[in-house]
């Protein structure tokens, strides 16, 4: 099922979204989520004038350093209207700094409310991490 | 994984999972649902999030899940839970992203024979005079100055603006303000979402509807309400937009910490909570309420641009085009409340996450008129199916902290309803029963069509048969607008 050394897969959930992400490393598996969480809202972005924005945020655990970068994202989406798809993260001691490119969202097919902490768990596995997400829509 | 086997049986409508099931439970769970809702459910993990929230510390009673639960996060959906107050917890999970979703009946002395000709104009009215869609902004754009007043004084904002009359006061909800809500506990981040979506409908399950009063089931509480056989209404169902997901996510995030620092254990981190005394609680209170009140005035405005659209389209048409307000009803909050418990009337604060306040007859908090008869609860169907209006009873005091159903609850995901349904079939589909439809995106569209959810005739009839609401009329629609 999993080919590719990092993605995501929409599971099934009755109300609301669920997606599983994997990847080597914790920067790849943050990348993927938001790749992911756009995929789900049906985003598509027009890049001819491409924007960029860092991030910084801190946390003491990678579980909720990952919730705040996915609230982040949806707020450049919400009061921007900007999507990225060019990732350049930094993790260390507690921190992500992340730049980001991309442009505007010409469509946008579905609210996401917010991005959940239910049995929000990364874990190891033998082929690097993996963690689900259950957003709220 | 919890089983049919794990489950008592107490009537055909009412089922318990005793507190002996799991360690960590501090109180039993009690299910609302036929034997067929129920093995419905088994399906997803709406049972367990129950008896996971059985673990929250200060609970009293019951956990309550209602026949239209669903698996949620933290909460299940359809989920109530009190906990004494001010020693319980409260958690911002448990009440829910869209703090104060809920739901407005407007009702009208128009028959459908002197509109029928006029629908399609009216849809397409409603469709632009109340802005829907992800991230709509809407007619304001309020200063944070007039976004602190909406949060402190709700309705009544909307009300000394222009939107709303007296009489829509008092058929909402707390009249549509929360005391005790202060800006000051909100972040500048949901102040930014706020200002400009007040007014909005979103997107999601939210939705405007006209119907039909299509059979009413008790005379008197429908003489009351206004409501007659044969004439339209309309229901208008939204909550705090991005001012209340802004807030949840804020409070959420901080309680990881709280529940730390209090040593609350839990089995899952989205049902976070702190104290109801301590700072962190008290601070959720103070801001979630003025979500509520946000949420109130949202869906003041959005009925004021709904009666504009009314007149637009049938001033000089029909006889009166006119639209008074049936009630305003909240399903998911957090109250303070006092109820009757094991005999003693204690004091608690009531999560409500995905269930409707349903208080008796006799209530104080209620309209006069409403006094005798109980409180009007609304229940929206799935899109293209009936919604019901109903009354709390004297049995949802006693057995569900004055609590029940708000819908008709979901039994297939999105995703699969996406893949069941083609969006531009179902429009056809419903337009072709005579259901004007204005959708923003077929997506929402498919994965809101009425295959995704539960019967709500089977939904409002469990609740009755368990007494925790009376029927009073059933709506069909006959124009929906959807974000």
């Amino acid at each position: 099922m999993e080919e590719q050394i990092s993605g995501y897969r929409e599971l099934d959930h009755t109300a609301d979204w669920e997606i599983e992400v994997w990847a080597p490393d914790l920067a790849g598996l943050f990348e993927e989520a938001a790749r992911g969480m756009y995929a789900l809202s049906g985003a598509r972005l027009d890049t001819r004038n491409p924007e960029s924005r860092t991030i910084v945020v801190s946390a003491m655990e990678p579980e909720v350093l990952l919730v705040m970068f996915l609230e982040e994202l949806l707020y450049f989406g919400e009061m921007e209207n900007l999507g990225f798809d060019k990732f350049e993260l930094r993790l260390e001691g507690g921190e992500l700094s992340a730049k980001l490119e991309g442009g505007s969202l010409v469509s946008l097919e579905k609210e996401i409310k917010a991005v959940t902490y239910h049995n929000l768990h990364i874990r190891e596995t033998g082929r690097g991490i993996k963690v689900k997400i259950v957003f709220d829509v | 994984m919890v089983n049919l086997q794990d489950l008592k049986k107490i009537s055909d409508y009412e089922w318990e999972i005793p507190k002996s099931f799991r360690d960590d439970m501090q109180v039993p769970v009690r299910i609302f649902a036929t034997r067929s809702l129920l093995e419905a459910v088994m399906k997803d993990r709406s049972l367990e999030q129950a008896v996971n929230t059985a673990t929250l510390p200060g609970l009293v009673g019951h956990v309550l899940v209602m026949p239209d639960m669903h698996q949620g996060y933290g909460f299940p959906i359809g989920g109530v839970a009190a906990t004494r107050y001010p020693s319980g917890v409260i958690s911002p999970g448990g009440i829910g992203y869209d703090i104060n979703c809920g739901v407005r009946l407007l009702a009208s002395q128009i028959e459908i024979g002197e509109a029928e000709e006029y629908l399609n104009d009216l849809a397409s009215a409603l469709d632009y005079n109340c802005p829907s869609g992800v991230g709509k902004k809407g007619h304001l754009r309020l200063s944070v100055a007039e976004l602190d007043q909406v949060c402190i004084q709700g309705s009544q904002w909307a009300k000394k603006q222009g939107y709303a009359s007296e009489a829509d006061i008092r058929r909402t909800e707390e009249n549509g303000r929360l005391e005790a809500a202060d800006p000051g506990k909100v972040s500048n981040r949901a102040k930014e979402r706020g200002r400009s979506q007040l007014g909005t409908l979103g997107a999601g399950n939210h939705f405007i509807e006209v119907d039909l009063v299509d059979q009413i089931f008790d005379g008197r509480a429908a003489s009351v309400m206004g409501l007659n056989e044969g004439f339209l209404v309309v229901q208008i169902h939204c909550g705090s937009r991005g001012f209340g997901h802004q807030i949840c996510t804020d409070y959420v995030r901080e309680f990881q910490g709280a529940v730390r620092r209090y040593g609350i254990i839990l089995p899952d981190r989205e049902l976070v909570c702190a104290p109801l005394d301590s700072p962190e609680g008290q601070d959720y209170l103070a801001a979630m309420r003025c979500a509520a009140n946000y949420a109130f005035a949202n869906r003041q405005v959005l009925a004021y641009y709904a009666r504009k659209a009314f007149e637009e389209t049938l001033a000089g048409k029909v006889k009166n085009w006119h639209l008074h307000q049936v009630y305003d009803i909240a399903h998911n909050m957090g109250k303070i409340e006092t109820h009757k418990i094991n005999g003693e009337r204690i004091k608690v604060c009531v999560h409500r996450k995905g269930a409707t306040r349903a208080f008796g007859p006799g209530f104080e908090g209620l309209p006069e008129e409403y006094r005798p008869i109980g409180q009007p609860v609304l229940v929206p169907g799935s899109m293209g199916t009936s919604s019901w209006v109903l009354v709390g009873t004297e049995g949802s005091m006693e057995r569900s902290f004055g609590s029940t159903c708000h819908g008709a609850g979901r039994v297939m995901s999105r995703s699969k309803a996406k893949k069941t349904v083609w969006g531009e079939d179902l429009r056809k589909s419903l337009q072709s029963s005579g259901i004007q439809v204005r959708a923003g995106s077929m997506a929402g569209l498919a994965e809101e069509a009425p295959q995704a959810y539960k019967d709500v005739d089977d939904v409002v009839s469990t609740v009755a048969g368990a007494g925790i609401a009376r029927k009073v009329a059933r709506l069909v629609p006959v124009a929906v607008i959807k974000g």
